[in-house]
């Protein structure tokens, strides 16, 4: 049976009808239009639907979107601030960190959880964070830099 | 995937919804198996009973008396990073550490990768070594059993239909104590074991007083390998000892041959684990 929820997602609260078997993800693409975050897998093992929620970073597609009442949503859209990019998006051009850019989103939502909870990672750390992202185009050298010149940046 | 949802706050709450809802009913921790399973089809719940609104039944905690205790909803993210559990039941927080990815961690809980009884799961090997013992609650109140008998078969448990695991208490840890788990995946992350060994060995004058060697993935449960457990204990560990050990642990192993691997590469696998994890169980509780 549909039911009403509150969902709080970028700082914004939003009212959405849902089906108790609806997941976040599809809530969000499909009710509040944030089709930034992917639809990939749909089983939790290619990360494209990561988003954060309450400081960490989950696969949209494995929480139902009633179980995100009254938690904070981040989804990629809420990534950039009003001075413009976030340094991680600034750097994954600047490195070349993708190529078709589907997995992108999940990516830099997995790389920022990462960042808020360790400022200095290592590489071993940036690769384990990133384990639950794959990416089919560019190979993972240059995510890795990129996250490690973001990380710098967002420490100065 | 179509089903009601329920939230729930207590535990005599959530017994008495799968009591109302029958076989239709099926408990919601973290979602991260039961999600999938749901999509696929492969089981099909008419009610899902959402217990992660009890409260107090995520906590990690320490008590000198009982050892460690771990409630069931714990996130598997939560248990590898506790500071309680890397001091006290380290192979624990490095079992937790190989499962998925850290978005599934951050969501999949203990109870659940208990509960799903995955032939290959992570978390029930270590913590059988280590003697975990389950709390269970159901229409007749609480129980308690070693954690190895909650597994009857792949994806089932001796729970009753009205029961859940509640909490997992694991002793404290003797002086001389060594543990380990290793386990053996083709890739390194993401991926399952195609067989896992976790050892528990205590030291006393050089002797072993006391182990556990229990096998993931090459049986339809996580089971004890006793044989081998039985001639490592009074012995002085050496090279010859081990070597035994770990053959009678391959032979005690009864792995099937699927997709991932074959029955006699899982045998050769457990004998190669079981060595090794004996070996640092033994260094560590030389060192401890």
């Amino acid at each position: 049976m549909k039911r009403s929820i509150e969902l709080t997602v970028n700082g914004e609260t939003h009212n959405v009808f849902v089906e108790p078997w609806w997941t976040l993800k599809d809530v969000l693409r499909e009710q509040l239009g944030l089709t930034g975050t992917k639809t990939g897998c749909e089983e939790g093992d290619c990360g494209a639907c990561t988003v954060i929620m309450e400081g960490k970073a989950v696969n949209s597609c494995l929480v139902l979107a009633v179980e995100a009442r009254g938690k904070a949503v981040t989804t990629i859209e809420g990534l950039a601030g009003p001075d413009g990019l976030h340094p991680l998006q600034e750097a994954f051009i600047e490195y070349g960190a993708f190529q078709c850019g589907y997995c992108t989103p999940g990516v830099l939502m997995s790389a920022r959880a990462l960042l808020d909870e360790n400022p200095n990672p290592s590489i071993a750390q940036i690769r384990e964070a990133l384990a639950g992202n794959l990416c089919r185009c560019t190979g993972y050298i240059k995510i890795e830099q990129a996250v490690l010149a973001a990380a710098g940046k967002l420490r100065s | 995937m179509r089903f009601e949802y329920s939230e729930v706050a207590s535990l005599d709450e959530a017994v008495s919804l799968l009591r109302q809802y029958g076989d239709g009913a099926h408990v919601l921790a973290g979602g991260t198996d039961i999600l999938v399973m749901a999509k696929e089809e492969r089981v099909n719940p008419e009610h899902l009973i959402d217990i992660k609104p009890i409260q107090g039944m995520a906590e990690i905690t320490w008590d000198g008396q009982r050892g460690l205790k771990i409630g069931a909803l714990a996130t598997i993210r939560a248990i590898e990073r506790s500071s309680l559990v890397m001091e006290k039941a380290p192979v624990v927080s490095q079992a937790a550490h190989l499962l998925g990815s850290v978005q599934i961690r951050n969501r999949a809980t203990v109870g659940g990768n208990l509960c799903q009884a995955v032939p290959s799961a992570e978390m029930p090997p270590p913590l059988i070594a280590l003697g975990a013992t389950a709390r269970i609650f159901g229409p007749n109140g609480y129980r308690t059993i070693p954690l190895e008998h909650l597994f009857v078969g792949p994806r089932r448990t001796s729970l009753g239909r009205q029961e859940l695991l509640v909490e997992l208490e694991v002793p404290a840890v003797p002086a001389n104590t060594g543990s380990a788990y290793l386990r053996f995946s083709p890739r390194k992350a993401m991926d399952l074991a195609i067989a896992s060994a976790a050892a528990m060995v205590r030291l006393d004058d050089g002797r072993c007083s006391e182990c556990r060697i229990v096998l993931g993935a090459v049986a339809p449960t996580p089971i004890r390998a006793t044989k081998a457990e039985d001639t490592l204990r009074g012995e002085r560990p050496g090279a010859g000892v081990i070597e035994r050990a770990a053959e009678l642990a391959a032979a005690e192993a009864m792995p099937i041959s699927d997709i991932r691997a074959s029955a006699e590469y899982r045998r050769e696998l457990v004998k190669v684990l079981v060595r090794r994890a004996l070996l640092q169980s033994i260094a560590a509780a030389g060192a401890s």
